[in-house]
């Protein structure tokens, strides 16, 4: 019982550890006086490879959960008579829920797992400890350019991803099952409001890139730095990142749209 | 000059543990200015946390290390970046930028501290890896480096600041005997020249005997040796001829600490 209780004990603790941990590493990168003639460089060659590096898995998968939804919708609707709401469906469903989510799933896969094997290897071979040693601030050259890349990156591939999305339902539904064009977008405009959708949309796209990369880059700076403990952190992150982007969507949908 | 006053950095009382294991218990290091001392010892004494402590990558249980005459374990952060700007370490792996070339890396610690123009810069990178025979290599990728140019490369980033200290972290390690006397005579080099203050940790006995002004011989957390390469050679606690002489069994055993042989060969059958 003692014993249980003592591992339960160490397991909190642990836990507690990491978090303060972490949440001391995310404030120290960030909460800073910017220094814009350093860091804008910094910045843009890490939104270069966060995001439009991203940007063809993003691209082809916003086109075909587009088109596939489409489908899916069509098949459903025509039995009513209603496939012209197809387009509210396909626009509703990819600007509230698919967009968002997918995107964070997919970043954190493409995205995210990168982030942490190369900081982990950049401390594995001690790149992180010279930094040191040369008086620059790891926090400040490697992981806040990260960081704040993240963040940028990602709720715009979201948006480009509802839009890819929307023009591969188009394509399904209205050049090949011949849906009528003009109630396709009339139907869609008439029922998508920017502040209801787009927006809440777009804030929880923000939620899930802060989220990820503090645990792509927390990961990686915290990764035991063998070849095996590279691996680990970086499984942690792609599991841990798509955990919490669910759970936390389940939690933004509820207080966004729940009393609808 | 007296020793004791002109000291770089004066090391008193040190101890360190990581989780149950004394690496260090109460050792006093004294590193004059503008001269070579080694610290030497076998593998698995603590020489490279050592430079670590110096380096305050990692804190001490108990002790102070002095450098210049500040207590580098109760510097703030500003004053930590400071004093680290003025002291160099040259990793065992190099511990290049794998993503910028040779020339970029010589050349980021200048664009780092520094508002130099870029012409400038280029002047001093080109100074300094002509010092490390380098200058033809400019615009090679660190992976393209055979592991002698790797570390020659990486002293050349150290010493762009041009430090008051550098430390070399087993400088000679897997090096080929050319490399080996390359290296040598670049610290050598260095040494006189810019007047550094150089500490080398290392087990390469000879070749660090040959530029020491003084030697430490660490062995199971203390100090169990120290005095100009001479003195050691002559030193008659079996430890330090043990080392000095490069004898596989002796005082430090062969053998890591296990049961009985006989027994443990039996043991599985019991």
């Amino acid at each position: 019982m003692i014993a249980r209780l003592r591992m339960l004990g160490k397991m909190v603790l642990g836990l507690l550890q990491v978090l303060g941990r972490s949440g001391s590493f995310v404030a120290l990168s960030l909460f800073r006086v910017p220094n814009i003639r350093k860091g804008t460089p910094l910045l843009i060659k890490q939104l270069y490879m966060v995001g439009v590096l991203s940007l063809p898995i993003i691209v082809v998968s916003g086109i075909f959960i587009g088109m596939v939804l489409s489908l899916q919708g069509y098949t459903i609707l025509v039995d009513f008579g209603a496939e012209q709401a197809v387009g509210t469906m396909l626009a509703l469903s990819l600007t509230r829920e698919l967009g968002p989510v997918v995107t964070g799933l997919l970043f954190a896969g493409r995205a995210g797992s990168s982030l942490t094997a190369e900081i982990g290897l950049m401390k594995a071979t001690e790149q992180i400890t010279s930094m040191e040693m040369l008086s620059v601030d790891p926090l400040r050259y490697v992981i806040a350019p990260r960081l704040l890349a993240g963040f940028i990156a990602m709720p715009i591939l979201a948006l480009i991803f509802n839009a890819v999305g929307i023009w591969g339902g188009y394509l399904v539904s209205v050049e090949w099952l011949n849906v009528d064009s003009g109630s396709f977008w009339s139907n869609m405009q008439g029922a998508t409001e920017f502040g209801e959708d787009v927006l809440n949309g777009i804030i929880k796209t923000v939620v899930f890139a802060f989220v990820v990369s503090w645990i792509a880059v927390f990961q990686g700076f915290d990764a035991v730095p063998t070849s095996e403990g590279i691996g680990r952190a970086t499984t942690k992150t792609v599991v841990y990142g798509s955990l919490a982007i669910l759970g936390l969507d389940f939690i933004l949908t509820a207080v966004m749209f729940g009393d609808l | 000059m007296s020793a004791t006053s002109d000291n770089f950095i004066e090391i008193r009382g040190l101890c360190f543990a990581q989780g149950d294991r004394v690496i260090f218990d109460n050792i006093d290091i004294d590193v004059p200015r503008g001269q070579i001392t080694a610290v030497m010892g076998p593998s698995g004494t603590g020489k490279t946390t050592l430079l670590r402590l110096i380096g305050r990558q990692l804190r001490p249980t108990a002790g102070e290390i002095l450098i210049d005459g500040q207590n580098v374990c109760e510097l703030g952060r500003k004053d930590l970046y400071a004093l680290r700007r003025r002291m160099g370490m040259l990793f065992q792996s190099g511990a290049l930028f794998t993503d910028r070339t040779v020339y970029d890396n010589v050349a980021f610690p200048l664009r780092e501290h520094t508002r130099l123009p870029e012409a400038m810069i280029r002047d001093i990178v080109l100074m300094k890896l002509q010092a490390v025979g380098l200058r033809g290599a400019r615009d090679m990728m660190p992976s393209e480096l055979s592991g002698g140019m790797n570390r020659r490369a990486a002293l050349a980033r150290t010493i762009a600041l041009d430090p008051e200290i550098i430390m070399y972290d087993e400088p000679f390690a897997g090096q080929d005997p050319i490399g080996m006397g390359v290296l040598l005579e670049l610290i050598r080099l260095l040494n006189s020249s810019l007047s550094m203050t150089s500490i080398v940790v290392s087990h390469d006995i000879q070749e660090t005997a040959s530029i020491a002004d003084k030697i430490y011989v660490i062995a199971e957390g203390k100090v169990i040796g120290k005095g100009s390469p001479q003195q050691l050679r002559e030193d008659q606690s079996p430890m330090v001829r043990q080392f000095m002489q490069g004898l596989p069994d002796g005082p430090v055993p062969f053998h890591y600490p296990a049961q009985d042989f006989g027994d443990d060969m039996l043991g599985e059958h019991q």
